[in-house]
């Protein structure tokens, strides 16, 4: 070959064209039984112990659940729970007994979780305005809030379905005789508090109709600061859901007993929803599910199985790759 | 087809000597003029007259555009929605202004218009190059004649009127459909080039008439006035009526007047002319129809997957409406409503639990909205996309760019790509297809002398198959260092260079080579450099006059009456001119297979000279004139074996006689006969003439091989596509082709379907029409059925069984397609490797064609190169149009274009597999992720009480198909291939892979939406269960509905994609870019939307900065999620391709073994020879399958 051969050849190298004739330098794996075996075995052995350590995690938080919407309704209305929770002149305190079966550490969650309540139902998730909730009463483009917009006329802040169910019962925490500490600030998302709920934005005209739906709101208290109402805004994600209601800031010890008050004001027996109050310390990854760690150990010990598999059949069944008694087009004439 | 052509020439030939009475005769159409149909009236000159411009006639101007600037938008939008997919769309689109939307209206019509406007962007790219070719035609010049200044100014075409005078110069195009007034030549001929308009490359003769072929200086035409009644404007190529009155006279016109729109002037200097049809009207533009449009199979195909998730659609709406109703019904019971939170007793209809059925109803429409996704919006715009660049590839590749003739590949319709991996069996022109078309003079026997020592290239493979060995194989191309003449490759010392007059028959080698000069219709013509070129129809007549050129006869004038050669002269040995009066042509035909002329020479001998098929002149030959007959028959018996098209010469002298005499005035009557046996007459007339020839020798021409056609035909028999060729040839030509070009290979088995029978030939003379047609069907049959019989013999006995060529021609390929046969022959076909038809017309090529594609129901390609292909091209599932020396009529025809033969092989092994594997998997791709994203949907929907709340916001739904998506999927058709062309042509049964479609039936689409709707399964519930109901991260916040859809949908990108990577295995930066771009781009997408005010970013308000990203639980759920959804594929893919290997995944496997050499020297490899290892392998391999072989072929019969 002469120089220019060889200097044309190395034009005939640069970029573009070997783009136009599609052979750009390719990395081409091809899942040969080492590959298959070697990523399988590196799975089963990157997952097995990463479940291991979320379950370890998910196990070292403690929980306290306790269901109280059955228990909380005197046996008297228990016939016709929806008629007790809706009559007003029934007093709904009820005190409830938590036994800690183990050292919780502070800070304790308390949340709330109710079942079968479908927040994410569309007609309920579309009723509300943010813009209002954000401007209040200068803004009125709220006809997305139907059907909880005006009463008597006047716009109601905050409108819309979402806020008119807000959760109401109230729980009170004590132990041996003096109450806990529960902070209720920042349980909802900064971003919501600031951004999302108007500083300057007032209740109003807030569950003043014939049919009440949730809790009240205090209408000297912007928005911004009504956490309750916040996190309640905040649309869950499925049917069976807990929503923070405050931290208790002290160690609970083992055998601690913590009598709760609480208000059973909130609705669920027309749709026979479940109300249960949830104490819960957290790990560095949240709260307590061994459902995550049991599924890497499950996904792991899969591909653990089926390398082993693989290479028993591996094994088994030595063949030449020559060999193409299985291609389709030849597949046929064996059966015949 | 030579014969077609010859034909043609022929006819103007013979007005050529008759022009002496030449009168246009009125026929009986004239009488029709003025009637309906022909009311026509061109005032000639007289382009401003007010009669002329009351008529109103069309302009100039000519647009091909499908669409104009004004109906642009209406019209492309209009096309864009005849579309199935695209009309939901659009219906969705303006339901979503109403409360039945799940989603914002913006988010739908967003990805809509990209989509669609996308989709119009491109038909605007192509309208618009249309276009300009349109203004390029439109403003090409023509000189008009200006009767102010009387004189011819510059004009551009788009200004031309109806009946303006016009000057049209050499090699110029007409401009416009125009009657011809006068020539440069006196008596007002000129001759056209008609390539654009029939690929015919033949020159016609135009002749004014007589009245106006005088006409030739500016001042005569100023006064010329005259009116032209004509028929109104149509797409008949081949007639013309109309009446010219000038001087108070009428002229009937014919076609002979008649100068076509993109026709163009030859060999005449200028011509003037009247300008009659414009524009539109014009014969080619009436001509213009659109193309047959093709749909691929694949492309039926995902209309009917389309169709099948339109259904999974409804079902899936059906029954997410009946859990809404039944839901919703529950919501009041007696004065009680269940969730009070809903306020359903304030509600709309929608939601309204007392008419339950009908919010159950709309909540349908919500449904078939919402589920929406399962239909790719974007799977049409994206197909095409990657349509149009995988074309740009074709067009771009340098391994089929034809240097000789500077033509690359191209792809004219980007829709037939994947088709092209798919094909079954190729229909193939011969002449100019697998053969050059260029005829080279090579042999020739002279009184019993053979002469020419060259060796052609089917005698180089006759010998290889024979086994012999071959003395170095002579470089044909370059003889006699470069002063090789085109058409001509005699080399023979005893005759070149003036050596023949030392011969022992000198005497008779100069009558031979007298006549290849004179007994022809060739017109000669000066280039500047002196030398003569000759202008002949058929490329053999060329060889002829240039062999006798070179060896010493050089024909150099021809007129009316008389062909002029410089010969040697024997007896002073120099150069003397001798005139030849040429009296009569006596035309070639398909029926005479022979032609000659009567001459009169120098020496005022009367002579008739005469050259024809061998079968015919031998026949004829008078007793003293056999003198050579048994050597002449064997040398043209060993020509033939050789490939070579032979004829044989012969003369005779007539006696100038009364005899002579009164056959002259018979024929001269017989020729200005206007009957419609004028034809039989003449050539009874000729035949009593051409009798008692004496036999001077044969001529022997190669129609040479295409470069590399044994190969590349070699190549694709072993991808197992089935060959046909198609030739105009005859039996033993064809066949003599056929071993050349091994489609006939040593060992396969002939059958011979022929009706040369001695009986069927014997009932043909007695003239008896049906007793013949009927003989002839019953012995097809016959031939037909015994053939089967031999192959299912040869089935069940061979060992291994042989392979069958079929050879089959025109006469009885007529009575094998007819109805009660047509399913018996093609199932013979079937079972042959090769099928040869012989003598076959271009209609019937076309018929086979559909029969071949009916039958069989696979993918046909058809390829050729000439006018008589257009009808096979267009018929076939794909026509490929050689770009090569035939006009351009197949390439327009075609939906490929290629410069050679050879470049077949690339174009089906390599870019055919390619594009159909590409498309295949970008469709069950696409499926597979539009399933796994709409069926989360669902899921979700189960546990919102279907009351059609989407997982995730809108805004992430709508980009879902444009963004995170669409770039990889694009990837894949544009760049993806499973190995590299090297080993796609080392391996060509890789291509069996498209033809059986194993890579897009319907088990394999299934299992990709299987794979969708496990992903979908996996990603929902492994996602809830496992980010919902607990804390999700340590300050004790728990999962919302955004983060939920976050997260979810985050899981669906990153296993979309990751799928992508792990079905395929070829990664480029590109495939990196897009395919890690992609994913990247969702978390970019999410801090910029989330970003935004919450007002306009609603749910995704800071989700991922606040919530998402400080959660390990999300970064370890994604995680989970993706290899679980990952899992099952790979599984399956690892077991398959150990257990199952495809051909693919062999080769991939050999390959990354190192037992295959991929990088590379491709390039230099393809060009150059196998190497005998690889050869044995490859043989070793093919004939290991040939024995496990399952005939796929038999499954038809």
């Amino acid at each position: 070959m002469t120089d220019t051969d060889q200097e044309r050849d190395r034009n005939k190298e640069t970029a573009f064209y070997k783009f136009t004739q599609q052979t750009l330098p390719a990395c081409k794996p091809v899942l040969t039984p080492a590959w298959v075996i070697t990523i399988f075995l590196f799975t089963g052995c990157i997952f097995i112990p990463v479940g291991l350590v979320t379950l370890r995690a998910s196990r070292s938080v403690v929980e306290i659940v306790d269901r109280y919407d059955a228990e909380c309704v005197p046996e008297s209305f228990r016939i016709d729970k929806v008629s007790y929770v809706q009559d007003d002149s029934i007093p709904k305190n009820c005190s409830r007994f938590l036994k800690v079966h183990k050292y919780m550490k502070a800070p304790i969650y308390i949340y709330y979780q109710l079942d079968n309540y479908y927040q994410n139902h569309r007609r309920y998730v579309k009723s509300r305005s943010d813009q209002q909730l954000l401007h209040g009463r200068k803004y009125h483009g709220t006809s997305s809030c139907q059907p909880v917009e005006f009463n008597n006329d006047h716009a109601i802040v905050p409108c819309g379905l979402v806020a008119w169910s807000l959760f109401n019962d109230t729980f009170k925490f004590i132990r041996e005789r003096a109450e806990l500490k529960v902070n209720r600030k920042n349980i909802a998302w900064k971003s919501d508090r600031d951004h999302k709920f108007g500083k300057k934005v007032y209740p109003y005209n807030f569950q003043n109709g014939t049919l009440i739906g949730g809790g009240k709101l205090n209408p000297r208290i912007p928005l911004s600061d009504q956490e309750d109402l916040i996190v309640w805004m905040r649309i869950s994600a499925l049917p069976s859901f807990r929503k923070l209601y405050g931290r208790i800031e002290e160690d609970l010890d083992v055998d601690d007993v913590v009598v709760v008050h609480l208000m059973n004001n909130y609705n669920t027996y027309s749709f026979s929803g479940k109300k249960k109050l949830v104490l819960s310390t957290s790990s560095w990854l949240g709260g307590k599910n061994d459902f995550l760690g049991l599924a890497y150990v499950f996904v792991g010990s899969s591909s653990l199985i089926l390398a082993l598999v693989f290479m028993l059949l591996h094994l088994r069944y030595r063949r030449p790759y020559g060999d193409t008694i299985y291609l389709p087009w030849n597949r046929k004439s064996l059966s015949v | 087809m030579e014969m077609t052509r010859v034909r043609k020439r022929s006819i103007h030939l013979s007005k050529l000597y008759s022009l002496a009475c030449f009168r246009p005769t009125p026929t009986d159409e004239h009488a029709q003029i003025g009637q309906k149909g022909y009311s026509r009236v061109v005032y000639c000159n007289e382009p401003d007259c007010q009669e002329q411009i009351r008529l109103n006639y069309r302009g100039n101007y000519v647009s091909t555009t499908k669409y104009t600037a004004v109906n642009f938008i209406p019209k492309s939008l209009f096309e864009q929605f005849r579309r199935v997919a695209n009309i939901y769309f659009l219906v969705a689109a303006c339901v979503s202004f109403s409360p039945l939307a799940p989603y914002s209206a913006p988010s739908l019509l967003v990805p809509l218009i990209v989509v669609i406007g996308a989709t119009m962007a491109k038909e605007g790219v192509e309208d618009w190059r249309r276009r300009l070719q349109d203004v390029e035609a439109n403003n090409r010049k023509v000189e008009v004649y200006d009767k102010r200044s009387c004189s011819f100014r510059e004009s551009k075409w788009k200004n031309l009127r109806v009946g303006d005078l016009v000057k049209v110069h050499k090699d110029e195009y007409f401009p416009a459909d125009i009657l011809l007034l006068s020539s440069s030549y006196e008596d007002g001929v000129c001759y056209v080039d008609t390539m654009n308009l029939d690929g015919e490359t033949n020159l016609k003769l135009k002749h004014a008439l007589e009245v106006t072929s005088s006409l030739h200086d500016a001042e005569m035409l100023k006064e010329f006035r005259a009116v032209i009644k004509c028929e109104d404007p149509n797409e008949h190529l081949y007639s013309f009526v109309g009446t010219l009155h000038y001087d108070c006279q009428q002229y009937p016109l014919a076609l002979q007047q008649i100068l076509l729109r993109d026709s163009k002037l030859k060999n005449t200097d200028y011509i003037y002319g009247v300008v009659i049809f414009t524009g539109h009207d014009t014969k080619v533009m009436q001509n213009a129809t659109d193309p047959p449009s093709k749909r691929t199979r694949i492309e039926r195909r995902m209309d009917k997957i389309v169709y099948v998730l339109f259904s999974t659609l409804i079902l899936v709406s059906f029954i997410g409406s009946l859990f809404f109703g039944i839901e919703t019904k529950k919501d009041i019971s007696g004065a009680n409503y269940r969730r009070w939170y809903l306020r359903s007793d304030k509600t709309t209809v929608f939601y309204d639990p007392r008419r339950a059925s009908l919010s159950g109803f709309f909540h349908f429409l919500t449904g078939l909205m919402l589920y929406g996704y399962l239909i790719p919006i974007s799977l049409y715009v994206s197909i095409e996309i990657v349509k149009v660049l995988q074309s740009i590839f074709i067009n771009q590749d340098r391994a089929m760019y034809d240097e000789e003739t500077d033509r690359p590949a191209h792809a004219r319709t980007s829709n037939l790509n994947e088709e092209l991996g798919q094909v079954s069996t190729i229909l193939s022109d011969k002449t100019g297809t697998l053969t050059c078309n260029s005829m080279e003079f090579v042999k020739c026997s002279i009184a019993g002398t053979a002469y020419g020592r060259g060796m052609t290239e089917v005698e180089i493979a006759l010998a290889r198959k024979r086994g012999e060995r071959l003395p170095e194989p002579m470089p044909i191309d370059d003889v006699d260092s470069g002063t090789s003449v085109k058409g001509f490759n005699f080399r023979d010392e005893r005759i070149m260079n003036g050596q023949w007059v030392k011969e022992p028959h000198s005497d008779v080698i100069q009558k031979f080579f007298r006549v290849l000069a004179t007994c022809h219709t060739a017109v000669p013509e000066k280039t500047e450099s002196g030398e003569i070129v000759y202008e002949a129809e058929s490329p053999d007549e060329a060889a002829f006059v240039i062999a006798a050129k070179e060896v010493g006869f050089q024909f150099f004038v021809r007129n009316q009456t008389s062909i002029k050669l410089h010969e040697l002269d024997l007896v002073s040995g120099k150069s003397v001119e001798r005139v030849y009066k040429l009296l009569h042509v006596l035309e070639f035909s398909s029926a005479r297979k022979r032609m000659s002329v009567i001459v009169r020479n120098p020496e005022n001998q009367l002579l008739l000279l005469a050259k024809g098929a061998d079968s015919v002149i031998f026949e004829r030959l008078a007793k003293h004139g056999r003198a050579f007959e048994a050597q002449t028959k064997e040398h043209i018996d060993r020509y033939s074996e050789a490939g070579l098209r032979t004829l044989a010469i012969a003369y005779r002298e007539l006696d100038d006689d009364d005899e002579y005499r009164l056959w002259e005035e018979e024929f001269m009557k017989a020729k200005t006969y206007l009957t419609a046996d004028q034809d039989v007459l003449v050539d009874e007339l000729a035949d009593r003439i051409e009798r008692d020839l004496i036999l001077l020798g044969a001529t022997a021409v190669e129609d040479k091989l295409q470069k590399g056609v044994p190969d590349c035909i070699d190549k694709l028999a072993k991808a197992r596509i089935r060959i046909w060729v198609l030739t105009g040839d005859k039996k033993g030509t064809a066949i003599n082709i056929g071993y050349a070009c091994s489609l006939l290979r040593h060992g396969m088995k002939q059958i011979v379907i022929t009706l040369e029978s001695p009986e069927i030939e014997a009932l043909e003379k007695r003239g008896d029409k049906e007793a013949t047609a009927k003989a002839s069907l019953a012995s097809v049959a016959q031939q037909i059925c015994d053939g089967k019989s031999q192959v299912a013999r040869e089935l069940l006995t061979g060992e291994p069984p042989a392979e069958f060529g079929l050879i089959i021609d025109g006469k009885s390929l007529t009575f094998a397609l007819d109805k009660s046969l047509v399913n018996r022959f093609m199932d013979l076909a079937m079972d042959c490797a090769t099928v040869i038809c012989c003598r076959s017309s271009p209609k019937q090529k076309a018929l086979v064609t559909r029969q071949v594609k009916s039958v069989t129901s696979k993918t046909t390609l058809a390829i050729g190169d000439g006018a008589n292909d257009v009808g096979m091209l267009q018929e076939a599932d794909i026509g490929v149009g050689i770009s090569g020396v035939e006009g351009m009529q197949a390439v327009m025809a075609s939906d490929f274009s290629i410069g050679q033969f050879r470049f077949l092989e690339r174009l089906l092994l390599v870019h055919g597999h390619w594009c159909y594997r590409r498309i295949a998997m970008m469709i069950c791709y696409f499926f597979y992720k539009n399933i796994t994203f709409g069926f989360t949907l669902f899921w979700f929907e189960a546990y919102a009480s279907f009351s059609g709340q989407p997982a995730y916001n809108d805004w992430y739904m709508s980009c879902y198909n444009v963004f995170f998506t669409s770039l990889p999927v694009i990837a894949l058709g544009v760049f993806d291939q499973d190995v590299s062309a090297r080993l796609c042509l080392k391996h060509p049964l890789l291509y069996q892979e498209g033809v059986q479609d194993i890579l897009f039936n319907w088990l394999r689409i299934l299992g990709w939406m299987f794979n969708g709707v496990l992903s979908s399964i996996i990603i929902f519930f492994l996602t809830t269960n496992s980010i919902t109901g607990q804390a999700f991260r340590r300050d004790g916040q728990v999962a919302d509905y955004a983060v939920l859809g976050v997260t979810m949908y985050t899981c669906v990108v990153w296993a979309v994609n990751c799928q992508m990577a792990l079905s395929i295995n070829y990664f480029t930066w590109i495939q990196h870019l897009f395919i890690w771009g992609s994913i990247a781009l969702w978390y970019i997408f999410l801090m910029v939307y989330g970003s935004l005010p919450p007002t306009l970013s609603t749910t995704a308000y800071k989700v991922l900065v606040e919530a998402c990203a400080p959660s390990v639980l999300y970064w370890i759920t994604t995680l989970l999620v993706v290899i679980s959804t990952l899992l099952p594929l790979f599984s399956y893919r690892a077991f398959q391709i150990r257990f199952r290997p495809m051909e693919h995944d062999r080769i991939q496997i050999l390959r990354s073994e190192g037992l295959e050499q991929e990088h590379d020297t491709a390039q230099r490899l393809s060009e150059s020879p196998e190497s005998p290892e690889t050869r044995i392998s490859s043989d070793l391999i093919s004939i290991r399958i040939d024995n496990l072989r399952a005939s796929p072929r038999r499954k038809n019969s």
